[in-house]
């Protein structure tokens, strides 16, 4: 066994495939936008929020689908809405009464979940709830793509552009504040960009499966890189890294794709956890001991 | 003190449940029409053309709905309590159904309308082990899809409505043989139409495994990229050895169904260089009235199908 018996196996389904060279496009496309969103929410501490938005999204491609049938617009625009309704209602609790972003967001989440699976329900027809909260990921289609590759172009335009004022409010707010920039405005936008990353990637993974390949790698990135930036490129590598793994999974072991490209993000979590260069449970050890040795 | 009020309290409670027993059996017995709940539309159809006016047929999947993944809701478990009959499909079609009979309390009869059909075995296409249709065992429960079939069907209901109304027998009966004479009738054009189609383009793409039955009756070779059941997703492997079947063999019709994901199944026609040649109607009827009853449900499948299959 060479490098060269191996390279075989691991491009031939997309060369032979189309829709495996569009669930890999949708994945780097993907990876591009969720990498940086997930390291900003761990460094504004709001890891499970993205989990809440997510399901805040089912409400809205709930009614899109129940108006518009399997459209990509309808559910997208329905649940886009959903979601910055949301964020809104949890935005406006934190200004008018002493209620935490975090308590009002789970209100808000659990009220939109329970909402959405009522609306499914009730309609009570082909609409297969299992389709909504896991997408699929190899059905991408054109109108898909285009909408993931434009969403991604402009959440990282707009990152780039609140880039500087988003890290300065995220690590200390008060001197934001005290400089008289508005704080309110940058977390608001940022919200706006995490319901789009939620949105394209509820089209490809599913609602519950797209936190997964935003939250993994942006956790695992810590435990490698020290910069934000760094962090950022570490979770954009290996997002992208495991939606190409999980694919050749599901293709050579004919595995559901959605789950195993988010199971090969967790193994990169529980590897780095026990050997990641900074702060790897094993690897601090290990490091402590040289230390005492010299 | 308190336990003999509590055993006070039960005793004036189940007296009172006695009561409201004595009181609804008897009425119910009284009431002509028979309060009939049938698991899924397809079958509710064939109890209703069997039944006629001495039944009145509730569905727990409606028209469009999907048995394979269907929740119970409160209100289905009250149909089931307070039914006469109940008809269901067997084969493993409906998991959820024993449950639901548990849970509703209901006593009565619970008849397996494809009693006595021939089961057809899930091909396994899959060599790994892990098997995709955990709900249905090994057997395939879609066997309406052959007309043969639902002549047994039809038997099964006669029987059962005849044994629980023995004093309307005789219109059961003749409701009965009427219709299975229009199911031989529908039989005969099934294959009178497919007939038209040449041996070597009689192959089609179906989103799930429903159309085992009417394959094999009416010699139609199916390919399909998820298993026996909705539930499962399709895997990356499944899908592209459907893509190679389909470029092999040139297969270029492909349909969807009414009950699932239509997306997964227009990507393979794409790649496969297929065309979507309609919808089927396979597990459900449909809510307008191109397929609401059995009869149309084959009429529209065959011509829908044989016309796809002429084109490629």
């Amino acid at each position: 066994m060479s490098v060269l018996s191996i390279l075989p196996l691991a491009v031939d389904p997309f060369i032979e495939f189309g829709f495996m060279r569009r669930a890999l496009v949708a994945c780097l496309a993907l990876a591009l936008c969720s990498g940086p969103m997930g390291v900003l929410l761990v460094l504004r501490r709001m890891s499970l929020v993205g989990d809440a938005m997510a399901h805040a999204l089912l409400p809205g491609a709930a009614i899109g689908f129940l108006l518009a049938g399997f459209s990509l617009g309808a559910m997208s625009a329905g649940s886009f809405a959903a979601a910055m309704l949301v964020a809104l209602g949890s935005g406006a609790v934190v200004r008018l009464t002493p209620q935490r972003e975090d308590a009002s967001f789970a209100a808000f989440y659990l009220i939109a979940l329970a909402s959405g699976v009522m609306i499914i329900s009730i309609h009570g027809s082909s609409v297969d709830l299992m389709h909504v909260l896991f997408g699929a990921i190899l059905a991408v289609d054109d109108a898909a793509l285009l909408l993931i590759a434009s969403v991604t172009s402009v959440v990282l335009a707009s990152l780039a552009l609140i880039y500087r004022p988003l890290i300065v409010e995220c690590c200390d707010p008060g001197f934001l504040r005290a400089l008289g920039g508005r704080g309110g405005l940058y977390h608001f936008l940022f919200l706006c960009l995490l319901v789009a990353t939620l949105v394209s990637g509820f089209q490809a993974l599913g609602t519950l499966m797209g936190v997964g390949l935003m939250m993994l790698p942006a956790v695992t990135a810590r435990f490698w890189a020290r910069s934000v930036g760094g962090m950022a490129a570490v979770a954009v590598l290996l997002a992208f890294v495991a939606g190409y793994l999980g694919l050749l999974v599901s293709y050579y072991a004919d595995l559901p794709s959605g789950p195993a490209i988010v199971l090969v993000a967790g193994a990169f979590y529980i590897f780095s956890l026990l050997l990641g260069r900074h702060e790897g449970i094993l690897s601090t050890r290990f490091l402590r001991q040289v230390h005492k040795e010299f | 003190m308190r336990t003999a009020l509590t055993a006070r309290l039960l005793g004036a409670l189940s007296l009172t449940l006695v009561l409201i027993l004595s009181c609804a059996l008897p009425a119910q017995a009284a009431q002509p029409p028979l309060q009939v709940v049938s698991s899924f539309s397809i079958l509710g159809d064939l109890v209703k053309q069997v039944g006629g006016d001495a039944v009145v047929v509730s569905t727990l999947v409606g028209p469009d709905g999907d048995a394979h993944v269907f929740e119970p809701r409160p209100v289905d478990a009250r149909r089931v309590a307070q039914a006469d009959l109940v008809f269901v499909n067997g084969l493993n079609f409906e998991g959820w159904m024993a449950r639901l009979v548990t849970s509703s309390g209901y006593r009565g009869k619970v008849i397996t309308a494809s009693q006595g059909v021939k089961p057809r075995q899930m091909k396994d296409e899959h060599e790994h082990g892990h098997d995709h249709d955990h709900d249905h065992g090994n057997l395939d429960p879609h066997a309406w899809q052959d007309l043969a079939n639902g002549i047994i069907y039809v038997e099964n209901i006669r029987a059962a409505l005849v044994a629980a109304r023995p004093e309307q027998a005789e219109a059961i009966n003749a409701r009965a043989a009427r219709y299975s004479a229009q199911l031989r009738e529908m039989d005969a054009f099934v294959r009178n139409t497919l007939a038209r189609v040449p041996a070597e383009k009689r192959r089609i793409i179906t989103s799930h495994d429903a159309f085992g039955y009417f394959g094999a009756a009416y010699g139609v070779e199916l390919l399909s990229p998820q298993g026996r059941s909705t539930e499962s997703e399709a895997s990356a492997s499944d899908v592209a050895a459907l893509i190679r079947q389909m470029k092999a063999k040139q297969v270029r019709a492909v349909f969807v169904e009414n009950v699932s994901n239509p997306r997964m199944i227009e990507r393979i026609a794409r790649e496969g260089g297929g065309v979507v040649g309609g919808r089927l109607y396979s597990d459900a009827l449909s809510s307008n009235n191109e397929a609401n009853t059995y009869l149309k449900m084959f009429q529209h499948n065959a011509s829908t199908l044989a016309s796809a299959m002429l084109k490629q």
